[in-house]
């Protein structure tokens, strides 16, 4: 990359409240970095934690998810289920090595445009500080150690082979003498 | 590992033809966003066959390229990146359908409000629109052709809040042959515009106009009036709501009480004695009583709180004692309407389509003390003043100082309190210079009082509005360009002895004036009802930031909710006046009454089912659905889920451990290919 580095987040809004403070942020015309891309889904609740570690795997440096507050989901409770599987993710992503601040669940009615932008400019922010994520380097970074280690390794078994090919021909020879 | 997911299907061996069409919008996109450069880079994407970049996408003549080009370029999928989904997803499936596609072998790219409108560098906002854009094309390939599903709608309407917007959606509604509920929480409709005595600008009394409109409510065979009552429960969805309602007891039989009132003469109690709510506490009630003489219905209630006939029980709640010689029930005689038995009673309706008209509260005038109301006795709240011109109000349309007898010579009105301020409520109120100048007319023609208005700004945006103000002026009411600092009784001067002092900036003449008047006026600001979070959450609605329900669109959809079905009308949406309330009300009932002459609503085909091969019978998506949709089959030891009841959230798919829950519209390869696609590095 020639150009400086810019973080990016991927952002899981529900389609009844996040995604629409985030069209109320639009006609408002509030100004926020351009680094986040949205993916509308229904209700916070469809957010499975594969997307956020899908996300991540696939270059994403930060995951946002956007869900209506507590007692106002559109589905009743959608928000809590992905309250519940946040926490169990965040465990997760802490013993991955992933730092805390790179996914984060808000809530954000549809009257609270502003939010969007604090909240978008805020994880923007502190992604850029932490720096890239960089999975997909990392994976293939890993997967080259793992090429080097098994070439290593099969190498190694090559070499031992025949010294115990060659080994077993001189006490053979040994035995006959 | 990167790719490594187990629902994450490959890419479909063959891809489908794909058009792409990127909308200016004007420059409402173009000015931020290089469409061209966008459609040339979206055009190079495989599958696309074609990709294009138009001023309009939404006009007609925008949709009607996308339905020859699907003819003419043989195309199978669409991609429009332009607006908010929520606005124009329909005008477009719409235009795919009619070019012979399946409305759902589309998808929309959101590069105005979630792009253009937000982001200010050209470079990044192009780049976004281009990441935006591939996730739609890699999204909308893995598409699947969907139908749509009809939900009947009951012809019946419930129609909450019974002021003047409830009064005139139910007639509105009751006269076009359709079945209305209407509840109201108070022992009478008519709300806060039964208080009012005159309404502006044209002086016309409002009883005169209200209540005959209250009545026709009373005797419309087709709207059942329910009031003393309130919503407690609402369940179900457009077409299908559930709604259960709490009669509060009003311990009279409003189908035997004939409104004779001969109970209130007779009560024990010969003197009213309790505070009236309806006069703004200024007048006095007895325990049994009729709220005003034109109330609706013409049936008393007793309140239990003051009745001699109940006492206090356990848990504090009012049981009934016996105690008193219930000469109300000897003068109710053989009509037998008085019922001390009755309880609080919940009752289940079914209706189809809902209104909400719960209207708003006047800002309390003792959270700003520096005007020093309830602490200066005569300091009054605009209300208050209201009921005092009014002829049946208590004190039969004389406007005096709270002795009760003096007539002011002198009277100040502040404006903007409690709105327009920091402190307390930031927005406009809307109606209080227009009422405050028909309360100065109003005073001036009672008491020959000289009447000094203190305003910021005076704001006269209606129909004969400003011609009244000049009326005002001409008639030599004094106006005062200035917040008021506050109102204190500390005389300096002997002529301010004994009066309250107004202390204000005088913003045009540039002096701080100090103005003896004998009576204040508060003009108190609307702002929302205190229980309008608790009735959002019953109706699933959402609320604006200062407070009032949120209408979906302001200028598109200025009566309907989020909610489907559920339609919003007068001041619980935001501060306005009597026409702007009743011309909300009315589009309301036009809303609710398109909805029920079409019979049904297409629901969005967004519904989740079951892949019976792969589910293992875990049984955990059970217990996540809010609609209990998903039942479990004991034969076959698999999860199955109820279309009909199944309404699109997809929780249960975020959850099911094994994979084996697909939501329509929603399904896990759309998404994934969405996330590869935003995030593919170029």
């Amino acid at each position: 990359m020639n150009k400086e580095w810019q973080p990016r987040l991927v952002a899981f809004f529900c389609n009844w409240c996040t995604y629409t403070a985030a069209d109320l942020a639009g006609v408002s015309r509030l100004k926020y970095a351009p680094n986040v891309r949205v993916i509308r889904v229904m209700c916070s609740g469809r957010v499975d934690p594969q997307f956020i570690l899908d996300a991540l795997a696939k270059g994403a440096d930060g995951v946002l998810v956007g869900g209506c507050h507590p007692g106002d989901c559109h589905y009743v409770e959608g928000n809590y289920k992905m309250l519940r599987r946040y926490h169990l993710l965040k465990r997760m992503l802490k013993d991955m090595g992933i730092e805390e601040q790179r996914v984060r669940l808000e809530w954000i009615s549809a009257a609270e445009g502003h939010k969007v932008r604090q909240v978008v400019n805020e994880m923007t922010e502190q992604l850029r500080a932490l720096g890239p994520l960089g999975l997909p380097q990392k994976f293939e970074e890993w997967d080259r150690e793992v090429e080097r280690l098994a070439a290593d390794v099969h190498a190694r078994e090559a070499a031992d082979a025949a010294a115990a090919c060659a080994g077993r021909t001189s006490a053979e020879e040994v035995t006959h003498a | 590992m990167a790719n490594g997911n187990g629902n994450n299907r490959t890419s479909p061996e063959r891809r489908p033809r794909i058009g792409f069409y990127v909308c200016h919008c004007g420059v409402n996109i173009a000015g931020t966003v290089d469409c061209a450069e966008v459609a040339r880079y979206v055009g190079t994407l495989p599958g696309v066959v074609l990709s294009r970049d138009y001023k309009y996408m939404c006009s007609d003549p925008g949709q009607e390229l996308i339905q020859k080009d699907i003819a003419e370029y043989k195309l199978e999928r669409v991609v429009v990146a332009s607006c908010s989904p929520l606005l124009h997803e329909h005008t477009f499936r719409t235009a795919v359908e009619k070019g012979g596609l399946n409305p759902f072998f589309f998808h929309m790219v959101n590069i105005r409000e979630h792009n253009s409108w937000v982001h200010t560098d050209r470079a990044e906002a192009t780049a976004k629109a281009r990441d935006l854009a591939r996730a739609a094309i890699e999204r909308v390939a893995r598409h699947k052709p969907l139908e749509t599903k009809r939900v009947p709608i009951k012809p019946v309407t419930l129609i909450v809040g019974g002021g003047i917007a409830g009064i005139h959606a139910a007639l509105t509604l009751a006269n076009a042959g359709k079945q209305v509920i209407l509840v109201e929480r108070e022992p009478t409709i008519g709300g806060h515009m039964a208080k009012f005595d005159k309404t502006f600008p044209t002086l016309d009394c409002a009883a005169c106009i209200l209540t005959p409109k209250m009545s026709a409510v009373g005797a419309h065979p087709n709207i059942r009036l329910l009031t003393y009552s309130e919503v407690v429960k609402v369940d179900g969805f457009v077409g299908n709501y559930k709604v259960t309602i709490r009669r509060k007891p009003r311990y009279i039989d409003e189908e035997k009480c004939v409104g004779c009132q001969d109970c209130i003469s007779a009560c024990v109690f010969k003197q009213p004695k309790f505070t009236d709510e309806f006069n703004e506490g200024l007048g006095k009630r007895k325990p049994v009583y009729i709220p005003f003489p034109q109330a609706t219905p013409q049936v008393v209630a007793i309140d239990s709180n003051v009745c001699l006939n109940f006492r206090n029980g356990p848990d504090g709640s009012r049981v009934v004692s016996d105690k008193c010689k219930k000469t109300c029930v000897e003068a109710c005689g053989d009509r037998n309407a008085i019922d001390f038995t009755q309880k609080e009673r919940f009752e289940e309706i079914e209706v189809g389509t809902i209104i909400v008209a719960t209207g708003f509260q006047a800002f309390d005038a003792k959270r700003l003390p520096a005007y020093g109301y309830g602490r200066y006795p005569n300091v009054f709240t605009a209300l208050e003043v209201e009921r005092m011109v009014n002829a049946s109000g208590p004190t039969g349309g004389h406007v005096v100082l709270r002795d009760g007898k003096t007539e002011p010579k002198t009277v100040g009105i502040i404006h903007c309190v409690g709105s327009r301020d920091k402190k307390t409520n930031r927005w406009c109120s809307r109606v209080c210079c227009m009422y405050s100048m028909k309360l100065a007319h109003l005073i001036k023609e009672h008491t020959h009082a000289e009447v000094y208005n203190f305003y910021i700004d005076i704001r006269t945006p209606g129909k004969g509005y400003e011609e009244f103000y000049n009326q005002l002026l001409d008639e030599g009411v004094h106006f005062v360009r200035g917040r008021v600092g506050e109102v204190t009784d500390w005389a300096i001067t002997p002529e301010e002895e004994g009066k309250l002092v107004i202390r204000v900036e005088d913003t045009l003449a540039g002096v701080v004036r100090r103005i003896p008047v004998d009576m204040v006026v508060l003009a108190t600001g609307l702002e929302p009802r205190s229980d309008a979070q608790e009735v959002r959450r019953l109706f699933n609605m959402s609320c604006g930031s200062e407070g009032f329900f949120l209408e979906r669109h302001p200028k598109l959809a200025p009566v309907s909710t989020f909610n489907d079905g559920v339609y919003i009308a007068g001041a619980c949406q935001g501060p306005k006046d009597i026409p702007d309330t009743v011309a909300q009300a009315g589009a309301a009932a036009a809303e609710a009454l398109s909805l029920i002459d079409k019979g049904y609503v297409e629901q969005e085909p967004n519904t989740a089912f079951v892949l019976e091969d792969e589910c293992s019978g875990c049984k955990s998506c059970i217990p996540l659905c809010p609609y209990s949709a998903i039942q479990f089959d004991d034969a076959r030891g698999k999860a199955v889920i109820n279309e009909a009841l199944c309404k699109g959230c997809g929780t249960c798919v975020g959850s099911c451990p094994s994979g084996s829950i697909v939501q329509n519209l929603f399904d896990d390869e759309e998404i994934f290919s969405e996330i590869e696609g935003v995030l593919a590095y170029e």
